[in-house]
């Protein structure tokens, strides 16, 4: 059941230039799932929304979720002065996550865009702990590698990087390409354009793609009706073009999607 | 203790409603509250046919609010009336729909289908910011309001509640017109049409530009407006606007609201509702007031 609490900081740590690692303390952990978020409260109240972060790990044995991400504003700029022990409250489990069943019996791709890569961490383990050996494509900007080695526990992982320091020089489709990567299935989360060419090339190629979209949202849970996405046939609940990112998604079937 | 109000005719268990528009029809939320604790769900706005609404991004926050410009999607009554109110039917509290639309007729459709549904009351909303035909057209001049209030009142079987905007220069004229007209109640206030700009990208935050303005930061002027208004007209008002916790909700009645929608702040506190309904009987025993009528527009001259 969804609910909004106050958990505890485990521990924050910086693991690139403005790239947090937050493990925090919550029951929440116990329904968690690849490719879910939660929304973040900040304590300053002229910023009142949650801010929506994927979870990129979850411990249920200790009931502690994983959230990585990157300082945007802000909300997530105080989440950054948090420290171990300090309260934090949020709203979860929010979204549908990745369909980990999927992938089984499958050549399981994996691909991360910047600060969509920490999803990919629970995916991967999943995906392994259901008997999937995964392949984990990459793509950062620069050589701060944040989450390779912790994704390296998981996946095959090959890396693309915009200004060539590391890896491919490119992104993840370019890595794809030069490393000769067969996928039965993708499962992908990053920036817009990232998920455009994923669409196009999985339609190309005749293969699955489920990815995970962003947009600005305000509730979280699918009563603003704000952060809707263009869908292909008209959606269940809305009865016109538009899915709830938040709820019916934020992981589509790429075919289902007008990006 | 009574915390029982009455709003043309309808008995409300308490005063505490639910903004339309950010309750959805109490699906998503029913899973934090109990909708059997508040008084009325009002419903997201639902025109005669589906409504996509507008291109994203749709929300952005604002200090201490948030602009959204949604544009009214919705399912059209047809899939409103098979799957809303049924769900809504199984709770005890009031259901109170918002009727939106682009032409007076748009309007007169809904409120017709409406007729035999058990439904308690409707809010009408000609004061949405955000959609470029009818709603807030109908909302900001007297004699448009006057017209389209007189329209539904022939045609509704269920009392009438006129949403009234904020964005306009009197707003007891139009209190006034929806009054003359037949309004059985009045809500106010909608959202304020701001706009935010994106200084790094030199873009507007919004991809309709301007969006209607809501959360604490604009509850004093809710506040005015509700005085004004309910001091201007005989019929009931329901007062909204940033409302978050008890003490708004009592400055709302205070002021001369009978009953109090919460709005944006459902999406800062799903719980925000109940907390109210809570938070107003605790401070009528802490002051000892017996009756919750008492209370509004109870401020001392």
């Amino acid at each position: 059941m969804k609910q909004k609490m106050t958990a505890k900081v485990y521990s924050q740590t910086e693991i690139a230039p403005g790239i947090f690692d937050m493990w925090i303390e919550t029951p929440l952990a116990d329904e968690a799932a690849a490719g879910q978020f939660i929304g973040v409260y900040p304590k300053d109240k002229s910023t009142l929304l949650p801010r929506p972060i994927s979870i990129c790990e979850v411990n249920k044995k200790d009931g502690m979720l994983r959230i990585v991400y990157r300082v945007a504003g802000k909300g997530t700029g105080e989440f950054a002065t948090y420290h171990e022990g300090d309260m934090v409250e949020i709203l979860g489990v929010l979204g549908n996550g990745f369909p980990v069943a999927e992938g089984t019996g499958k050549k399981v791709v994996l691909m991360g865009g910047g600060i969509g890569i920490p999803p990919m961490v629970e995916l991967a383990k999943e995906l392994c702990e259901s008997g999937v050996s995964p392949v984990a494509v990459v793509g950062y900007r620069d050589n701060k590698l944040f989450l390779k080695e912790d994704l390296a526990q998981f996946a095959k992982v090959y890396v693309a990087t915009e200004d060539g320091s590391e890896g491919t020089k490119g992104n993840v489709l370019t890595a794809m390409d030069e490393n000769d990567i067969q996928a039965d299935i993708i499962m992908a989360c990053g920036p817009m354009p990232m998920l455009r060419g994923i669409k196009k090339y999985s339609e190309e190629k005749g293969i699955k793609a489920y990815i995970s979209l962003e947009e600005r949202m305000a509730c979280g849970v699918g009563a603003c009706l704000g952060c809707v996405c263009k869908t292909k046939k008209v959606d269940h609940h809305s009865h016109v073009n538009n899915a709830r990112i938040c709820t019916d998604g934020p992981v589509f079937d790429a075919e289902d999607v007008e990006i | 203790m009574n915390t029982k109000v009455t709003i043309a005719g309808v008995e409300f268990k308490n005063p505490v409603m639910t903004g339309s528009g950010t309750f959805g029809s109490g699906m998503e939320y029913g899973e934090f509250v109990d909708l059997n604790k508040l008084g009325a769900v009002v419903t997201k706005g639902v025109a005669n046919v589906p409504w996509p609404g507008n291109p994203t991004p749709r929300v952005t926050e604002v200090y201490g609010g948030m602009l959204n410009a949604i544009g009214l999607q919705n399912p059209g009554i047809d899939v409103f009336m098979e799957r809303d109110i049924p769900f809504l039917k199984q709770y005890d509290t009031k259901i109170i729909v918002n009727v939106c639309g682009k032409t007076v007729e748009d309007y007169l459709d809904v409120v017709e289908k409406l007729g035999d549904a058990p439904v308690d009351m409707l809010e009408i909303n000609v004061s949405c910011p955000n959609v470029k035909e009818g709603a807030i057209a109908f909302g900001q001049k007297a004699d448009a309001l006057f017209d389209i209030t007189s329209r539904i009142k022939k045609v509704a079987k269920q009392p009438v509640i006129m949403k009234l905007s904020p964005n306009v220069t009197d707003i007891t004229e139009m209190a006034k017109a929806a009054e003359a007209a037949g309004a059985d109640a009045i809500s106010l206030i909608n959202t304020l049409t701001g706009m935010k700009i994106d200084i790094h990208r030199r873009t507007f935050a919004l991809a309709n530009k301007t969006g209607g303005m809501s959360g604490p930061a604009i509850k004093p002027v809710a506040v005015r407006m509700v005085y004004q208004a309910s001091h201007a007209v005989k019929i009931p008002v329901i007062g909204m606007g940033g409302i978050a916790t008890a003490e708004d909700a009592i400055e709302f009645l205070l002021a001369g609201a009978t009953g109090v929608a919460v709005g944006a702040m459902n999406f800062v506190n799903p719980y925000a509702t109940v907390e109210i309904v809570e938070g107003i009987e605790e401070y009528m025993r802490k002051y000892q007031i017996e009756d919750i009528n008492e209370l509004i527009g109870g401020v001392r001259e």
